[in-house]
Formats: C-alpha cells, sequence, structure tokens
C-alpha cells in the first residue's frame, strides 16, 4: 500500500475506534435525528420537508465543526506531528487526510439519513438525487477545512470548543436547520450568510429540492467551495509542526480571511 | 540486519569521513540563548555521546540536527545535506528516536511500521518487533504499551528505514534491564552495519560503555570532548576509596592520609579521593585497627566517566 492509502486507512479507522470519533462522528449526529424525526415532526409538520437535509447538514457540523479541531491539537500537543515530520509526512497529508476520511464518515450517515428519513419520519426524499450529493459533498469539505482551521489556530483543546461553538450554535439557531431563512427577520439574514449551513440548506433547497431559496443556490454552493478551498489553504500555510505552538507562520487571526466568500455573499444576494 | 540494509548504509556513507558536524551552532529562545557558539564532528561509524545536565542545550542542538527547528547562527551539515535547508532530503537520511515517542494513541505496533515504512518507501520491519519484544503487542495500540514498550517501538521506527544517521534521545530511559541490554545490542549492530549514532543520554554508565567519544554540554556550551577514556583521564585523576567499617570510625575522623584529597561520608561509607591509593589504603587499614574498629567493605575504583561528568558540572558536588 502507499503511504497515501495507509494513512487514509489509519485515520478512517481512528474514526471508529477513538470512542469520542465514533460518538461525534456516528452516535451524537444519528441520535440527534433519531430525536427530532419523532420529536419535531409532531411539534412542527412541516419540518418533514427540511428534515433530511437540515439533518444531514447537522450530521456535517458535528463532525467537522466539532469533531475534526480536537484530535489535530491534541496531535500537536502530544508531538505526533514532530514525528510525523521526522519521517517525512508532509503537512498537507495531516490535515488532507482527516478531512477526507471525516467526509467518508460523514457520507455514511448523511446516507442513512437520506434512506431512512422518508421511511421512518416522513421526510421529503431529494427530487434530485445527483444534486443532493453533490451538495453534501461540498458542505462537507467547507465544513472540514473550517474544522481543519480551527484545529491549526487553537492554542489548546479548550480553544477548540470555544472556536467550534461560535460556528455550531448561531449555525443551530440563524443557518436555516431548525428554522427556514424565509422565516428569520431581515435584519438578521447579513449573520446568517456568514454561516455555511445556511448556503449548504440554500443549495440543498435550490439544487436538490427544487425549492424557492432567499439566497441563490449556486451562489451559495460557490460560497461554500471558495470557502472551503481558502480556509484549507490557510490552514495548510498556519500549520503548525511545534508541540509548544511556537514555529507558526502567520498570525491566528489570519484566519478571518476564510469569512471573505460569506462575507461577499452577502452582498450578491 | 539483513544484509541488503547494510550494504546500503554503508553505500551512502562511504563517501563521508565526517557524517555530521556542527559548527559555530547557536540557538537562541528569546533573550535566552540556549545554545552558543558550539561546534563538534561526528565520525562514519562511530557512537557519539551527548551529554549534559537538564537545560544544557542538548535538546536544541539534536531538533535543529533533525531539522524540527530553525537555529540563529553556525552551520550544520549531515551527509552533506543542510537540515534547515533541505528537510525532505534529510528525512531518509536520518532515523530519530525522540524522547517523548509521538504517536496516536489508537495507532497499533504493526500499524505504526506500515505507517511509518511506507512514508520512507521500504518494506515494513516486522522483524525488528520480534527483536525489541514487541511481536506480542503488535496489534495492541500504542496507549496500551507500556513506556518501555513505547520506548522500544520509538526506536524499532527509527531505525526501520536502516538510516546512516541514527539520532537517539535518551532510549533506555524507562527501559527494563532486559530492554537496555537489546537496545545496546542492536546499537552495536547497527554501527557495525555502518550507522552512525549520535546518543543523547544522561546515563554516563551507558555513554562510558557505548559511545567511542563524547561531547559535555554545560548551559550552551561544549566544555569537555574526547574518548571516554581521555575525559576520564584528564580529571583530577583522583582513585576512590570507599571503606564500611563496623564501628564508622573514619566517618568523623579529621585526621589526614597519605595521598587523601578529599574525604565525604556517603551512607555507611567513608569516601576518599587519593593521588597515591596504595600508601592511602595503607594508612586507612592501619587507623581502623588502630581505633580497634572492623573492616566490612573496602572498593577501590577508578574515576568514572560520572564523576567526571560531575566534577565538569558541577564541582562542588564532585568535591
Amino acid at each position: 500500500m502507499t503511504a497515501f492509502a495507509q494513512h487514509f486507512a489509519f485515520e478512517f479507522k481512528t474514526g471508529l475506534r477513538n470512542p469520542n470519533l465514533f460518538f461525534i462522528n456516528y452516535l451524537f449526529p444519528l441520535g440527534f435525528y433519531a430525536m427530532m424525526g419523532l420529536v419535531m415532526t409532531q411539534i412542527n409538520p412541516g419540518f418533514t420537508e427540511t428534515m433530511v437535509p437540515a439533518m444531514v447538514v447537522f450530521a456535517i457540523m458535528a463532525s467537522t465543526i466539532l469533531g475534526l479541531p480536537s484530535p489535530l491539537v491534541e496531535s500537536r500537543e502530544a508531538g505526533i506531528y514532530r514525528s510525523f515530520k521526522i519521517n517525512g509526512v508532509p503537512a498537507l497529508s495531516i490535515l488532507a487526510i482527516p478531512v477526507m476520511t471525516t467526509i467518508f464518515h460523514v457520507l455514511i450517515t448523511s446516507t442513512l439519513i437520506v434512506l431512512t428519513g422518508p421511511a421512518l419520519f416522513k421526510g421529503i426524499a431529494p427530487v434530485h438525487w445527483g444534486s443532493f450529493a453533490l451538495v453534501a459533498l461540498v458542505t462537507a469539505f467547507a465544513c472540514g477545512a473550517i474544522g481543519a482551521l480551527i484545529g491549526v489556530i487553537s492554542a489548546n483543546s479548550q480553544a477548540t470548543v470555544l472556536w467550534s461553538q461560535l460556528i455550531f450554535l448561531p449555525s443551530m439557531l440563524i443557518g436555516g436547520l431548525m428554522l427556514p431563512l424565509s422565516l428569520l427577520p431581515k435584519a438578521i439574514l447579513p449573520f446568517s450568510a456568514l454561516l455555511p449551513t445556511s448556503h449548504a440548506m440554500q443549495a440543498f433547497l435550490g439544487l436538490a429540492y427544487d425549492q424557492p431559496t432567499t439566497l441563490n443556490p449556486f451562489v451559495s454552493l460557490g460560497v461554500l467551495l471558495a470557502g472551503g478551498a481558502l480556509a484549507f489553504g490557510l490552514a495548510i500555510y498556519l500549520f503548525n509542526w511545534d508541540s509548544r505552538n511556537q514555529t507558526r507562520q502567520g498570525h491566528p487571526l489570519m484566519a478571518l480571511l476564510a469569512l471573505a466568500p460569506f462575507v461577499v455573499s452577502i452582498f450578491l444576494k | 540486519m539483513a544484509d541488503a540494509c547494510v550494504i546500503r548504509t554503508e553505500t551512502l556513507t562511504r563517501d563521508f569521513a565526517t557524517v555530521l558536524s556542527v559548527r559555530g551552532f547557536r540557538k537562541v529562545y528569546g533573550n535566552f540563548v540556549a545554545v552558543d557558539n558550539i561546534s563538534f564532528e561526528v565520525q562514519r561509524g562511530e557512537i557519539f555521546g551527548l551529554l549534559g545536565p537538564n537545560g544544557a542545550g542538548k535538546t536544541s542542538t539534536l531538533e535543529c540536527l533533525e531539522g524540527l527547528r530553525r537555529f540563529d547562527g553556525g552551520a550544520l551539515n549531515v551527509l552533506n545535506v543542510a537540515p534547515d535547508r533541505e528537510p525532505r532530503k534529510l528525512r531518509n537520511l536520518i532515523g530519530v528516536q525522540l524522547q517523548t515517542s509521538g504517536l496516536p494513541a489508537t495507532m497499533r505496533v504493526d500499524e505504526a511500521m506500515r505507517f511509518f515504512c511506507a512514508y520512507h518507501d521500504v518494506a515494513p520491519r516486522y522483524d525488528l518487533l520480534e527483536r525489541l519484544g514487541l511481536k506480542e503487542k503488535q496489534h495492541s495500540q500504542f496507549r496500551e504499551l507500556s513506556t518501555g514498550q513505547q520506548r522500544r517501538l520509538g526506536l524499532a521506527l527509527a531505525v526501520a528505514h536502516n538510516p546512516p544517521v541514527v539520532i537517539l534521545d535518551e532510549p533506555t530511559a524507562g527501559l527494563d534491564v532486559g530492554s537496555r541490554v537489546e537496545l545496546h545490542s542492536l546499537m552495536h549492530e547497527l554501527k557495525a552495519g555502518g550507522a552512525t549514532i549520535l546518543l543523547a543520554t544522561h546515563d554516563m554508565a551507558e555513554a562510558e560503555k557505548m559511545a567511542d567519544r563524547v561531547a559535555i554540554l554545560l548551559r550552551g556550551a561544549v566544555v569537555a570532548t574526547g574518548t571516554p577514556r581521555e575525559l576520564t583521564a584528564a580529571g583530577s585523576g583522583l582513585t576512590k576509596i570507599s571503606v564500611r567499617t563496623d564501628l564508622s570510625v573514619l566517618h568523623h575522623n579529621s585526621a589526614a592520609f597519605p595521598g587523601a584529597q578529599q574525604h565525604l561520608v556517603k551512607e555507611e561509607y567513608a569516601v576518599y579521593y587519593s593521588t597515591d591509593p596504595g600508601p592511602t589504603v595503607t594508612a586507612l587499614l592501619g587507623y581502623i585497627a588502630a581505633q580497634n574498629d572492623k573492616l566490612i567493605d573496602l572498593r577501590v575504583e577508578r574515576p568514572s566517566l560520572e564523576e567526571r561528568f560531575l566534577e565538569i558540572t558541577d564541582p562542588g558536588v564532585a568535591q
């Protein structure tokens, strides 16, 4: 097997072996999905229309924004990257492979949700399955890159929680998961446009469900792609091998540049 | 070691008499000068010991040689490769056992071997796992290994790609006697295969036994270099005489004995350092008999590297 294949296989297995990662990749999103399917559809029957994409986006957020950063920080703190560097593991592999394997885990949970949602909870299946898969993949890439960037810039594991929650909690409230963007006050919409979940939901609804959207779904897809590419580029640039986090090039605040496509999207709608 | 591996190591190093050189090396952290203008060379096939107390600058020197840190002055060279400018070339030339074996907690032993060998583009060396007593643990995750097992795995991974230069940072710390002997045997085999070994250690007995030459670092400067025998001979040349008696009459004795330069009490022993051990021992035995005391133990020892090290790094302790 090539080095890439060995590394990919190891990282994928880590997502299953590590109890914390297994919880965040599978148990948490699927448990939340089951709860929302059982409870939310009773409270708000209209939720069934967006339940499948919303729960897919939730699963993506859980695995990438909540699950991905901490292992990156812990590995750096434990001196694992120093071992990797000495043995020729490139920084690109250290960041790209965990992002790819996380996307792989997310695709498994997403498939479970999209296949069981309509049967179990009367969720609406996508009209265009190919578009659904494409949007899921792009969203997972964008969120995975942001997760990697959070892991790179966080000084320690506690900081990852703060950064992750800074994205996760607003996404739950104003990111179009629980409430459609069309129901949000207009003053809130610019803030919603800064969140990847808002663009993911708009792209899902517009491209996979043929439903009217508040934002242009193609723009949203482009914003996710550009934001993901920028976040991943910044993660590579700001990546630090040093366990004491003392040799990074560039200031961590440079990470805010990853917001640029999302900020631009406020003016493009 | 496999024959092919031995040939490969020798082929890589045969054009270089000096495999590793450190010239005017300087490393600064903020306002703190960790290493200041040190120089030494390591010859092909040599085991070179880097000794020094904590904070002497050993790890800073090693980390810069390994390409992990940038440095602030001087020149480092490993087989004609500058670690700071050509880190990729360096990867297959050196094998490094870090002081703390940083591996992912869930990585299995055999998986680690496959993983790192794949990045070095060589076949996995499962024989090393067996050699270092890790075969039974090959399906265990890294977090399930004892400290000693983790260090042995670190060593196996460091040498699996048959690097011509091996850098070992405290390789035997936390190892049991059997593992230590096995590690020393492996180091001898690597040396016989043409490998050059840079060994940083606190264990003076290990350095004295294993190293062809050593450098002693103190507060960021090299204060002594040479073979262990040269270093001990270059010391004050005192012979250590340890005496234990039934009534401990020597413990509070201030009498001068011929040749004895220093006197101290260490646990149950009265310890003398003498320039002329024969007359000193004769006088000591006479004194013990005159005091109606009974001799229990008498040891006459050549100064060890450890004592020479203490003499250099902390003269107060040595005396």
